[in-house]
């Protein structure tokens, strides 16, 4: 019961600040914003059990993705017109999309059902989902090693084209 | 309502405000953080129908989702820094020249 009701609380403070992201005027405030829905979204994966997601989700995502964003925002501190008008033309034509959009999923998402299947034990704790790494998923688990490696090769690539041109 | 039906709520919300932020915003940054939050959405969902199956694939599907956002943004944040540097400005309205 009481999990219930913590479960609502972070997914609506999930909600509140990903809201928050779109009325916040300078890039610093939507990142912290996008921090506390991630930070929610932790809580929501730790509240459902599964406790490697949540891990990853504040290690990952809140200590590595995003202090990431926030240095680059106080690396490119130009003041521009992008701070003080917040929104693009597309304002109203993107709302009434979104409008629709939702109204679709929701209105697909009164169909179909999944059967509840049996949680046994300890199915999301570290062990099984290493166990399945290394054994179901060994060939994508190095590819996204090898991705990890082209992406570090790519950033480095840029910044040697920006030397290139500067000097 | 029950616990389904919220989360997947929750996650459509996410992806949906994700979009429209990403839409509507004009800052290069706040739209960058916007496709992450599109990203987070789809997590939800993975993870909700994971743990509503009793299946390990979705949460290792989220796994992988969050090496490919990592990714992600190791090379769009150089890119930004590039694209500012040529502008000297965030607003993406000035890099219209893209358009071709």
């Amino acid at each position: 019961m009481i999990e219930d009701v913590v479960l609502v609380l972070f997914g609506i403070s999930a909600l509140v600040g990903a809201v928050m992201m779109l009325l916040m005027r300078h890039p610093m405030g939507v990142a912290m914003a996008l921090i506390s829905t991630m930070v929610s979204l932790g809580g929501v994966y730790g509240l459902l059990g599964v406790h490697v997601i949540a891990v990853f989700q504040i290690m990952i995502y809140v200590g590595a993705v995003m202090v990431f964003m926030v240095y680059a925002i106080m690396l490119l501190d130009v003041r521009d017109v992008s701070f003080s008008e917040r929104y693009s033309r597309l304002l109203w034509p993107g709302l009434a999309a979104i409008v629709v959009l939702l109204g679709v999923l929701f209105d697909a998402s009164r169909f179909g059902r999944v059967d509840p299947g049996q949680v046994t034990g300890n199915l999301f704790g570290v062990q099984p989902f290493s166990a399945a790494f290394l054994d179901a998923y060994w060939l994508y688990f190095e590819l996204s090693s090898v991705l990890l490696v082209v992406a570090v090769l790519a950033a480095v690539a840029i910044v040697k084209l920006r030397r290139r041109r500067d000097g | 309502m029950d616990r389904v039906n919220f989360l997947l709520a929750i996650s459509m919300g996410l992806f949906a405000i994700g979009l429209l932020g990403l839409i509507v915003r004009r800052n290069l940054l706040v739209m960058l953080m916007c496709m992450e939050l599109m990203l987070n959405g789809v997590n939800l969902s993975l993870v909700t129908f994971a743990r509503h199956s009793a299946t390990l694939d979705g949460a290792v599907m989220v796994f992988l989702s969050f090496i490919v956002a990592a990714a992600e943004i190791a090379i769009a944040i150089p890119i930004v820094l590039l694209l500012v540097r040529q502008r000297r400005t965030l607003d993406a309205g000035a890099y219209d020249r893209l358009k071709g």
